[in-house]
């Protein structure tokens, strides 16, 4: 485990030398950004709005009951953009994106194309891993920037048309708008572009180690997507942590 | 990452001196030694586990010695610098094209990313190469459209448009039918007459090997037995070399009783 930490560590400061050379690879990084953006984005949208009707239909009720309605918006609002939005969306990231990361670049193992690669002086982390670390550092970021508002209209919908809550749109969207400040999704995002560097290390880290063939590969993708789902959850403590120490 | 425009020297020597490779315990190359003169065609034969793709990956950089040195013309095979100094190719087994690109930009990947060419000039040079091994118009192509015999011919062709003074060849005939394996032998040896490039084959295919081959070595379990020229290894009193060259299936018996 060690040793795949301390790999992993070199790796992503092995891409970060080879920023000069991302311009270069601007068609891939495009490529990717669409692949993982566009690719997702229904998904996302989708994810969103059930999540954050789930948020309102479970604490609704007991807020209501309380004579807390006026205090949904705020809640439904700061806890998506601060915490779900960021992590779900990341952790959806990781399954879809990431998985596909270690399998291409795995395969490319297991078959020799890396091999080719550096035969021909071909560096394999600033042709292969530069663009799609670039890539899901600004994919994941934006995706969330869409799945938050997203979520607020799950939350909002649920509000308005469940009859034990029954607090209208207006109200929910005054409260999210006097309790949610820019810094909040600023935060959010933040916490995005941070797990997905760790998505796309992680996965591309596993890909450039894969061994023995088809098999090898699926450890690979299911390593990768566990893994990176793991320390999602680690970063998102610690994260949460800096950004609550900075803020104060 | 800087390249010579040009390779200053058609062809570099190498010197394999006392190679040793383990893999889990299990020693694979005990002791290789050899020198390849510049120029012409170096033949690795020997059986399928023999240590001879390791072999070849040591010789290109892609694997680590345990112990021992390659030399390419006299330098040092871990220099820091040494492919932008020398160029070399390898053509692999299993012909390694990149399956997300198209022939053209396989064949041109390596003058595209080290922008050594404009993309014109690049489109001329793909279109140039493939037609040198057989395969005009087929830049549109993918990988995975084409038989093995034709994937071979491309890496043989991603393989030259680097005008490397150094190509690799790893099983080129292997996976291939009677008919395309001396497609591939004639590419090889046209390969050395239009350039002057050091080329090393390893192959367990005795036809190509004896075909193409200026100099030949035997390699079994990891040591080298014979290094010489073809005549000489057939005339090798050596049993194991002799068991290998003269291996034949005994001819079958079709008596239906028999079965």
């Amino acid at each position: 485990m060690y040793q795949n930490i301390g790999e992993i560590l070199i790796l992503f400061w092995r891409t970060l030398a080879t920023l000069p050379l991302a311009w270069r690879q601007r068609a891939k990084i495009l490529d990717q950004i669409f692949e993982i953006g566009n690719g997702s984005l229904l998904m996302v949208c989708i994810l969103s709005l059930f999540i954050g009707g789930v948020l309102a239909l479970q604490t609704g009720p007991m807020l209501v009951n309380h004579g807390l309605n006026y205090v949904l918006g705020g809640m439904v609002g700061l806890s998506f953009c601060r915490e779900l939005a960021p992590v779900l969306m990341a952790i959806l990231i990781a399954g879809r994106s990431g998985s596909a990361m270690s399998a291409e670049i795995g395969s490319m193992q297991v078959y020799e194309e890396i091999d080719a690669l550096r035969t021909m002086n071909i560096d394999p982390v600033s042709y292969l891993v530069l663009p799609r670390l670039l890539a899901i550092a600004v994919a994941l970021p934006t995706l969330v920037l869409f799945a938050i508002p997203v979520g607020w209209l799950g939350g909002a919908v649920v509000c308005a048309t469940n009859r034990h809550i029954a607090v209208s749109f207006d109200v929910f969207f005054q409260n999210l708008r006097e309790e949610v400040e820019l810094q909040d999704i600023l935060n959010g995002l933040f916490k995005s572009f941070v797990f997905a560097l760790a998505i796309g290390v992680i996965s591309c880290h596993q890909g450039l180690i894969t061994r023995g063939g088809p098999r090898g590969i699926g450890r690979s993708v299911t390593k990768a997507v566990v893994n990176s789902i793991v320390l999602i959850l680690i970063l998102d403590y610690f994260v949460t942590r800096l950004l609550i120490w900075v803020q104060q | 990452m800087s390249l010579p425009a040009m390779p200053s020297i058609p062809n570099v020597s190498v010197e394999i001196r006392d190679l040793h490779k383990s893999f889990r315990g299990e020693e694979v190359l005990k002791g290789i030694n050899c020198k390849i003169d510049p120029g012409g065609i170096f033949v690795i034969m020997g059986p399928s586990g023999s240590g001879k793709s390791v072999l070849l990956k040591h010789i290109i950089g892609l694997l680590q010695p345990d112990r021992g040195e390659i030399l390419i013309q006299g330098q040092s095979i871990d220099s820091p610098d040494i492919r932008d100094i020398f160029r070399m190719a390898m053509v692999f087994q299993s012909a390694a094209l990149l399956t997300s690109l198209t022939v053209a930009e396989n064949v041109g990947l390596f003058l595209s990313e080290h922008r050594l060419a404009p993309p014109d000039q690049i489109a001329r040079v793909v279109a140039e190469k493939l037609a040198a091994v057989g395969l005009e118009g087929l830049e549109d192509r993918m990988p995975n459209e084409l038989s093995g015999g034709m994937q071979k011919r491309v890496a043989i062709a991603r393989a030259l448009v680097g005008d490397p003074q150094l190509i690799l060849f790893d099983e080129p005939t292997g996976e291939l039918d009677p008919l395309m394996a001396v497609a591939v032998g004639e590419e090889i040896l046209k390969l050395k007459n239009r350039s002057q490039a050091t080329s090393i084959v390893v192959t367990h295919d005795r036809n190509l090997a004896f075909g193409i081959a200026d100099r030949m070595a035997m390699i079994k379990a990891g040591r080298i037995l014979f290094i010489g020229l073809p005549d000489e290894l057939k005339d090798n009193p050596d049993p194991v070399i002799q068991e290998f060259l003269h291996a034949e299936l005994p001819p079958l018996n079709h008596n239906p009783s028999r079965l």
